[in-house]
């Protein structure tokens, strides 16, 4: 686990609103690099903290149910696994069939999200984003036009917005002060 | 593609989504691979530092823990370089991609709660001098919880 320099602020003082206690907080702070590999790694993660394994497992399990975790997995990072090509891809489509085109398109093969945001009109009329990865450019227009067919009449616009550069990628929030982990 | 064995495979397959909660979360799924809970935590630790697997554990979800939503700025090609690093120093901002459109800076601002959102996306556009686009999540038809890996079609160029 390195440490990263990134200024994200702490969330620590959220505990209302998403119902995080400070050791749930002291948890996430100690898991969300990924969990140490060895035998038992709740009683690793506890040790420092106070905590036997056994809480570690019930908390995060807890934060599971909660929604406060997605998942706990071996989670692979797809662009190492040959998916080069991401293409953020949004659509203006007709609110009265969002919710159900929404749902359709999710199961799109190489589709990674699937949501629904405000329009700001003018400027920017699309209100379906959907995120799609492929080994190639050319995959991922392939991709985009299966979806074109799929949200038919009720779309009226589309664009690919590929990403050129990453700027910052930090992917992590709760923060200890003074820097937060990674 | 980085290269990978069989057990490479069917251990990312098995526990892309979900490890064994219990008490030897690698011991399980050794049982499950046919292999050794050594083997097992070395393959983990070998995939991680190639940076075939991200990470090996929770995964939050940002929204839940506390605010956050995904913003954009249309920014001269001459002023980008500043406004992008403008926008890292920025407390709170965690992913900035320069994409191919006239709204050229996408990033996801965070905080502790929607007041402090606020706050800082107005600081930040004062800041900036360009107006953020807010674009919070209004719902979530999918999220990424893995997706089969089509380890054959990879291999081919």
């Amino acid at each position: 686990m390195s440490v990263s320099t990134c200024p994200s602020e702490p969330l620590a003082e959220a505990a209302g609103a998403n119902g995080l206690d400070a050791i749930d907080r002291a948890i996430v702070l100690a898991t969300q690099a990924g969990l140490p590999l060895v035998p038992d790694p709740w009683s690793a993660v506890g040790g420092p903290l106070g905590l036997t394994g056994e809480e570690v497992r019930a908390r995060l399990q807890r934060m599971q149910q909660s929604g406060v975790i997605r998942r706990i997995a071996a989670v692979p990072n797809h662009y190492r696994l040959g998916y080069v090509a991401n293409g953020m891809t949004v659509w203006d489509v007709d609110d009265a069939h969002i919710e159900r085109l929404g749902r359709e398109v999710a199961g799109i093969p190489g589709v990674s999200h699937c949501y629904r945001r405000p329009r700001h009109l003018p400027e920017w009329p699309y209100n379906l984003f959907v995120m799609l990865h492929g080994k190639s450019q050319a995959e991922v227009e392939r991709q985009a036009e299966a979806l074109r067919e799929k949200l038919g009449e009720a779309c009226r616009d589309h664009r690919i917005l590929y990403s050129s550069r990453i700027l910052k990628k930090t992917g992590l929030r709760l923060a200890r002060r003074p820097g937060p982990p990674r | 593609m980085a290269a990978l064995d069989s057990l490479d495979r069917r251990l990312i397959d098995a526990f892309q989504r979900e490890l064994p909660l219990c008490e030897r979360p690698f011991a399980a799924m050794a049982e499950r691979l046919g292999a050794s809970e050594a083997q097992v935590i070395e393959r983990l630790q070998r995939l991680q530092h190639d940076q075939v697997l991200s990470r090996v554990g929770p995964v939050f979800d940002h929204a839940r823990a506390g605010a956050s939503l995904l913003a954009a700025v249309a920014v001269p090609e001459a002023e980008r370089d500043r406004v992008a690093a403008a926008i890292n120093r920025s407390p709170g901002v965690n992913h900035n991609y320069l994409r191919e459109h006239d709204f050229n800076l996408w990033f996801v601002m965070t905080a502790a709660d929607e007041q402090q959102l606020e706050a800082r996306l107005e600081a930040l556009e004062e800041e900036l001098g360009y107006a953020v686009l807010r674009l919070p999540m209004v719902a979530a038809y999918h999220i990424d919880l893995g997706f089969p890996i089509p380890w054959d079609e990879l291999e081919t160029p």
